[in-house]
């Protein structure tokens, strides 16, 4: 445990460390709590124990009485002694489910730890249920277990089990962007898309039957940097991916927009036209928050693979300095752009070794830690000043008009804390 | 295979967690996957603790499972011992672990760590939460109580007695401990040992040097004190102090078995609640439609309160604790309803709808449930959220609990006086039939649900008519003859909605197509109470 393997330092002079042991992180179930709002004909059943259903609550804080799109079938003591077949018990259950809400078109089957550790066969299931239930609904299954996904790598997987599903394209000349995005971000980045005279469609789409065709020669643009097995599912199809980093911040969102223009042959006068009213609002509205965030020590606990692009937009834009920056998982391809624009010497960690990572955080006294929930009180009452990271993932952060909302979230902390004279 | 949305209870490690967390000086090694650590936010967020819960997770990943999962437990527990020293470990799996089958207790004992590691054994897919609770508890004070001590001859001696109960997560469990000691203290009575909460290994070790125990929440200690008054010998009282009448029949058991004056605690008037029930304001309180679920603690605590202190009618009353269901079907009996066992949220919303109370007691659920139909709530019993951990000082239990039962449980209700003047002043625009009390902030929007919404009643009249509806036929309701609609606008407006509502229910069950005014008098002697 705890072996710190350094790796070679990339071209850019960042450094890479993995690091083993205890991590605190959530599991990819996690990523159900944003996926349904997005996806709104979709159920997510999560085929688990009682644990599961106590995480998922726990995360969805009170969403979870406005009759949510997501559930738990618990896995309990007959079903594991044998004395209830597993897969009759699951097809009840369903059946009880599209009865109670038949406005459901698309119906996830989510395996958990429990589940992938007696290796109950969700894929199976959701064949025979697909077959059952259809044409009205569809039953896909993805993984959202902590043995193999952390927090945001489960919409990886969900959007990971779509891709096979998507239809043909006929033609090659659109636009796929890949990743969930608050609909008002969605609705800005496709306004710009079609003034840069790009035909765009998104995965996910907001109902299961507008999913996005796609075929050989469809180029996507990756929205999100967690979506590693989402990508590798495209590629098998055919799809290419423009290499691009991600649109956090003015200067992300421009370059990420431009890596597109540039592949459309979008001609660079137009670009700039198109894109000059939103850099010149998020550059005026970052430069309300410069001041707060410039020169300070930020430190990222390692939570949604978000780190990197976050550390980039705070060190570059806002002239923040990066102590740390954990990252559960670091996809070197999809993160290549956004690495070098790291400044030299940055140390970046995979992985996570708890108690190692807390004593190294506490010796730096940084003036903002990034990290979860289960860390940022501890860590306020140690004098520390924290922002809670799965904020990130529930607010509209991408884009031009959502600039100046991220470096706030930042801010906020800072701000309170030089307020409060208690 | 069970369908859950919500759940009232945690898996069993979670209440190992609970102790745990209450506790100083002790460590948990769970073994359990990526992920369980969310846990840790249920302390740190809902609870707002100041510390990580002093909890080590293996955090096996798939990877892992190719390898040698028991190994990486030893290296942790042994890992855990070198960082954080404590007096003792517990040691255990999650319903994953549970599933690979390595053997905590047996991998962490092979470490011959210096102090004491005791194993749990907690089946995550039978049992629940407060079990796990009970379950570490108990297997602590086993393993940690020591052996029988010779205590001192009672003559003379001011006697001592273990508080046995408050955990992290529990709800007012903070000021519920601070009201108790107040009482005893003035009882003369010495607290020898406060365990979970505050207790550290060592002091669990000094556990039978007290005269006797007193178990505030059965859930969690019972087990711990049946077997103190096994291995040394103390008797205990389980008389859970929440209301005045249960206060005051604890102190009276505490004081009998301290042998000491129970006067100094009881004489005067030590509550205001019955002060409050009496004054002329709470007459319309009287015979109001209570509805009570929980843990089984607090629901039978709460529906005595309601029933007997604040002259509230019981129509419902259940509690997810199916080990207590015995005791909260009999205390339904007496009020002769039938008690609701059940740990489905759907259910409790069903014998809510079914109850058609005027007042719902219960837990964050049963919050959302009451916002959803419209009916005043307030919140009694765990699981709560962050708003249930307040900072004000807020017990539930002894005399001030009893205090801040009534604000609580009256609150909610429309105070009387606002109640007349409304009556008043009703043609005023400010003030008609559907305006909701000031401070029950939020009406019952029109989204569209799956579950059969109830109509918007006024929370002052509620209908005692059963919401359900039976089929599309049952839905037909009279029309109303001229006559009787005008009458109808006589009655006063605070009883108007519930009289509609009865001359309604009337004609549908006789299949009346009209109703009149002779209808709308028969309703009423027929549903007059």
């Amino acid at each position: 445990m705890n072996a710190h393997a350094p790796l070679p330092a990339t071209e850019c002079g960042v450094t890479v460390r993995a690091e083993h042991g205890q991590r605190a992180v959530f599991c990819g179930l996690t990523g159900i709590v944003w996926l349904h709002r997005k996806i709104q004909d979709a159920f997510f059943l999560v085929v688990g124990s009682r644990t599961c259903a106590h995480l998922i609550q726990s995360a969805a804080g009170v969403m979870i009485f406005a009759e949510p799109r997501f559930a738990t079938a618990i896995i309990d003591e007959r079903d594991l002694a044998g004395l209830a077949d597993m897969n009759e018990e699951l097809d009840r259950v369903v059946t009880r489910l599209i009865e109670r809400r038949p406005d459901i078109r698309l119906l996830f089957l989510v395996g958990s730890c429990p589940s992938e550790v007696i290796k109950l066969d969700l894929s199976r299931a959701a064949q025979r249920l697909s077959r059952r239930l259809a044409p009205d609904v569809r039953v896909l299954n993805y993984s959202g277990s902590g043995i193999e996904t952390t927090f945001t790598q489960g919409e990886d997987a969900c959007l990971a089990s779509l891709v096979p599903e998507l239809p043909e394209a006929a033609g090659t000349d659109e636009l796929l962007v890949v990743g969930a995005l608050a609909d008002v971000v969605e609705d800005q980045f496709a306004r710009l898309f079609s003034d840069l005279g790009i035909a765009a469609r998104f995965l996910p789409a907001r109902r299961a039957g507008q999913m996005p065709a796609i075929g050989r020669g469809t180029r996507f643009l990756l929205a999100q940097p967690f979506l590693a097995d989402t990508a590798r599912a495209l590629e098998e199809r055919g799809c290419q991916r423009i290499a691009a980093p991600f649109p956090l911040g003015a200067e992300g969102t421009t370059e990420w927009l431009r890596t597109a223009a540039e592949a459309f042959g979008v001609d660079p006068a137009r670009f700039e036209a198109v894109t000059a009213p939103g850099l010149r609002r998020s550059r005026q509205a970052l430069a309300a928050y410069a001041e707060k965030l410039v020169g300070k020590r930020v430190f990222f606990f390692p939570d949604s693979q978000l780190e990197v692009p976050l550390a980039r937009f705070l060190s570059r834009e806002m002239g923040a300095d990066l102590i740390e920056v954990g990252t559960p998982y670091l996809h070197r391809g999809h993160l290549a752009a956004e690495l070098e624009w790291l400044p030299s010497g940055t140390a970046v960690v995979e992985g996570q070794s708890l108690d190692d990572g807390l004593d190294r955080c506490r010796a730096a006294r940084p003036d903002l830690t990034v990290c979860g929930l289960g860390l940022a009180n501890p860590l306020e009452a140690e004098g520390l000043t924290t922002k809670w990271s799965i904020e990130l993932l529930f607010t509209p952060i991408q884009g031009y008009e959502q600039a100046g909302d991220l470096a706030e979230l930042f801010a906020r902390p800072l701000d309170r804390r030089a307020r409060l004279e208690v | 295979m069970q369908l859950t949305v919500w759940t009232y209870e945690g898996p069993p490690h979670i209440g190992a967690m609970r102790v745990a967390t209450a506790m100083e000086g002790l460590h948990y090694v769970l073994h359990a996957p990526q992920g369980d650590t969310y846990a840790d936010l249920l302390f740190t967020m809902i609870e707002r603790r100041a510390k990580r819960p002093p909890v080590t997770y293996t955090t096996f990943q798939a990877r892992d499972l190719g390898g040698d999962t028991a190994a990486l437990f030893k290296d942790v527990v042994a890992a855990a011992y070198e960082r954080f020293r404590p007096q003792a470990m517990i040691v255990g799996a999650s319903c994953t672990a549970e599933l690979i089958q390595d053997d905590p207790g047996g991998l962490a004992k092979a470490l011959g760590l210096p102090i004491p590691v005791i194993p749990l054994e907690l089946p995550a897919y039978q049992k629940k939460e407060n079990w796990g609770a009970s379950e570490t508890f108990y297997r602590l004070v086993r393993a940690l109580s020591g052996t029988p001590v010779e205590r001192a001859p009672v003559d003379g001696r001011r006697r001592s007695c273990n508080l046995l109960g408050p955990t992290a997560l529990g709800f007012r469990h903070r000021d519920d401990l601070i009201e108790i000691r107040a009482i005893l203290d003035r009882l003369g009575i010495a607290v020898n040992v406060v365990a979970p909460s505050g207790a550290t290994p060592a002091d669990l070790g000094q556990l039978g040097e007290a005269d006797f125990n007193i178990v505030l929440y059965p859930e969690i200690a019972r087990a711990a004190a049946q077997f103190l008054e096994k291995a040394h010998g103390q008797p205990f009282v389980e008389t859970v102090p929440i209301g005045v009448g249960a206060t005051t029949r604890f102190v009276e058991a505490v004081a009998t078995l301290a042998g000491v004056d129970p006067a100094p605690v009881l004489a005067g008037a030590p509550s205001r609640l019955p002060w409050y029930s009496r004054s002329v304001d709470s007459t319309y309180l009287t015979g109001k439609r209570v509805f009570v679920f929980g843990d089984a603690t607090h629901a039978l605590a709460i529906a005595r309160v309601a029933a007997h202190e604040i002259g509230f009618r019981l129509v419902g009353l259940g509690t997810y604790t199916r080990e207590f269901a015995r005791e909260v079907r009999a205390e339904a009996a007496l009020h002769g309803i039938e008690a609701t066992i059940t740990d489905d949220y759907l259910d409790v919303e069903a014998a809510i709808q079914a109850a058609a109370p005027e007042l719902v007691l219960g837990t964050q659920m049963e919050r959302h449930v009451a916002k959803r139909l419209g009916i005043p709530c307030a919140v009694i019993s765990a699981p709560v959220h962050v708003q249930d951990f307040p900072a004000r000082h807020s017990p539930q239990m002894g005399f001030e609990g009893a205090n801040v039962l009534f604000d609580t449980l009256v609150h909610p209700l429309m105070m009387g006086l606002e109640e007349h003047l409304l009556g008043m002043f009703r043609d005023d625009p400010e003030f008609h039939d559907g305006a909701a009390p000031s401070h029950l902030g939020h009406r019952p929007s029109d989204g569209t649900h799956a579950v059969g919404r109830a109509p918007a009643a006024s929370p002052l009249a509620p209908a005692p008519a059963p919401i359900r509806i039976e089929g599309e036929a049952a839905i037909q309701t009279a029309s109303w003859a001229p006559d009787a609609e005008k009458e109808l606008k006589k009655i006063p407006f605070f009883v108007r909605g519930k009289a509609r509502a009865n001359a309604e229910r009337y004609a549908r069950e006789r299949r009346l197509p009209l109703i009149t005014l002779e209808t709308l008098y028969d309703a009423k002697a027929h549903f007059s109470r």
